[in-house]
């Protein structure tokens, strides 16, 4: 879908969030709407920072790391990506305080996102390492660099431009799974609409301006990543047409 | 007394799995020697190269360059496989000229020329641009120093790959068929850069190539490679003009026929 397009949609849904806000009836549930928005959309950003974190360096560890740390970052992948999001929610929030660790609930919401999506945000950054080029990896071993020096200045910058797309899906499903944090106390935007739904019952409205703002925050992230990625692959444009 | 050789193959052999690609090959090369590598598609002479370059390990033998192992060091009197400090130190010494040129396609020539100059050797910035732009003016292209990879023809992208890898000062440099991709009107002028290079700088250079009339011109020795083992080598007038081994006529009758 081209970028105009998008950026269409987002209008389109945050006029109709203003419009009904115009509202008298519908008004009233905007400010704590906004407030649920608000976490959600912090535990987004960080859990998406972390989630970065962990996948290049989860990636970089299967890739060169010693024998051990390859298998302690295997053994990461596997278990993140091959359980749900709820579970592991869950467990550290329920069960690891019976070990002796309290987690605060925010903290818990990030670290649980963000390793999860940063299980399968290894397999993108591992996948885009080894798409570039075997030549490249050859032109750097003849000008005698270190494999970090190689990594840093001519394989990541490379494979960046592959990333981003797969990415920006992955951010994607982490707002959507940020919806999970409110079954650990937490009064994210989703909490907020099932509250104010139990109190007046007002389900269309309540149910309509929570979808848009879902979509607004999806929206923002999509169009942010394009831009992303037309700039990125501009650069390496110069290198690649002629 | 005999000068140590620049670099010396003793005996070393290269398998994938069952093939057996070089086999039990000795090659001397000596200081400020030119070499050319020719021979039939498969013969193993990239693989030659690949391995000095150490972009291949090997499987038998040794590699010395300037009398130290490259593949191997020395450990309590014996030799024992080299660790990659070991082989970036000798390394070094080595630079290679690709098929393919593989620039770095996000970074103009000046920084591919730049680049690990600063990042390996340490250089000042404004040391390493001023070589930069002594070597991209020695393969004439000092205009085109801020063009990106993809804004040059392929015979400048390749005169860029000749500069940057000048620009580590190696002794020995490696070219594998670095004409074999370009278009024929394109290849005299990275040849020439190539004779330049040899008469202006004091280098040891191994070329495989397929361009015969170079070879014959530009080397001091000519090693005709046929399955994984040096069949004939010597001077290109002996070489070319009256070839000893039946393979080696053959090959050479075949490519003259060819054109
Ligand atoms: N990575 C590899 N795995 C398996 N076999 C390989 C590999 N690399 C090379 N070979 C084989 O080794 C042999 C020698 O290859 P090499 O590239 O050295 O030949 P060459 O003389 O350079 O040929 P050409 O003139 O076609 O470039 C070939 O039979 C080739 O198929
Ligand atoms: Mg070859």
């Amino acid at each position: 879908m081209g970028i105009r397009t998008l950026i269409g949609m987002l209008v389109a849904a945050v006029a109709v969030i203003a419009a009904m806000a115009t509202q008298e009836a519908y008004r009233l549930f905007l400010p704590g709407l906004l407030q649920g928005a608000v976490l959600t959309i912090e535990i987004a950003i960080l859990g998406s920072l972390l989630a970065i974190v962990m996948g290049v360096f989860a990636a970089l560890a299967r890739l060169y790391g010693p024998a051990p740390v390859r298998w302690l970052a295997t053994v990461y992948v596997e278990i993140f990506r091959g359980t749900s999001a709820l579970v592991q929610l869950f467990w550290l929030f329920f069960v690891l305080p019976q070990f002796g660790v309290s987690l605060d609930a925010f903290l818990v919401a990030v670290v649980a996102l963000g390793l999860n999506v940063g299980a399968y945000g290894s397999e993108v950054v591992r996948g885009a390492i080894l798409s570039v080029a075997r030549g490249q990896w050859e032109a750097c071993t003849a000008l005698n660099m270190s494999r970090a020096q190689m990594l840093r200045r001519i394989i990541l910058p490379q494979a960046f431009v592959a990333m981003i797309p797969p990415w920006g899906n992955l951010f994607i499903e982490l707002l959507k799974s940020t919806a999970l944090v409110s079954l650990i106390t937490l009064s994210d935007l989703a909490f907020k609409a099932q509250q104010m739904n139990q109190n007046t019952f007002k389900t269309i409205p309540i149910f309509t301006l929570v979808l848009l703002m879902y979509l607004a925050m999806s929206l923002v992230l999509t169009i942010g990543m394009r831009l992303l990625e037309r700039r990125a692959s501009l650069g390496l444009a110069r290198g690649r047409a002629g | 007394m005999t000068e140590q050789p620049m670099v010396r193959f003793e005996n070393v052999s290269k398998r994938y799995g069952a093939l057996t690609v070089l086999d039990g090959l000795n090659l001397d090369i000596a200081r400020g020697e030119k070499v050319s590598i020719i021979g039939p598609s498969g013969s193993g002479k990239t693989t030659v190269l690949r391995m000095l370059m150490t972009l291949e390990t090997i499987n038998d033998g040794v590699i010395w360059v300037e009398g130290e192992p490259l593949t191997h060091m020395k450990k309590n009197g014996t030799l024992v496989p080299a660790d990659l400090a070991h082989i970036r130190k000798i390394r070094a010494k080595i630079g290679m000229v690709f098929q393919s040129f593989n620039l770095f396609p996000h970074m103009t020539a000046m920084q591919n020329c730049i680049e690990a100059p600063i990042t390996v050797l340490g250089m000042k910035r404004t040391d390493a641009e001023a070589r930069a732009a002594e070597l991209l003016d020695m393969v004439g292209l000092s205009q085109k120093k801020d063009h990106y990879p993809s804004q040059l023809s392929g015979g400048q992208q390749q005169r860029v790959a000749i500069a940057r890898a000048c620009a580590m000062r190696p002794k020995i440099m490696l070219f594998d068929e670095v004409t074999s991709a370009l278009d024929p009107e394109l290849v005299g002028e990275v040849l020439e850069v190539i004779r330049k290079l040899g008469r202006e700088h004091d280098l040891t250079m191994l070329m495989v190539t397929h361009q015969m009339g170079f070879a014959k011109e530009f080397s001091d020795r000519v090693c005709f490679f046929h399955a994984g083992k040096i069949c004939e080598q010597g001077p290109p007038n002996e070489l070319f003009g009256a070839p000893k081994n039946e393979r080696t006529r053959q090959f050479l009758h075949a490519v003259l026929e060819a054109g």
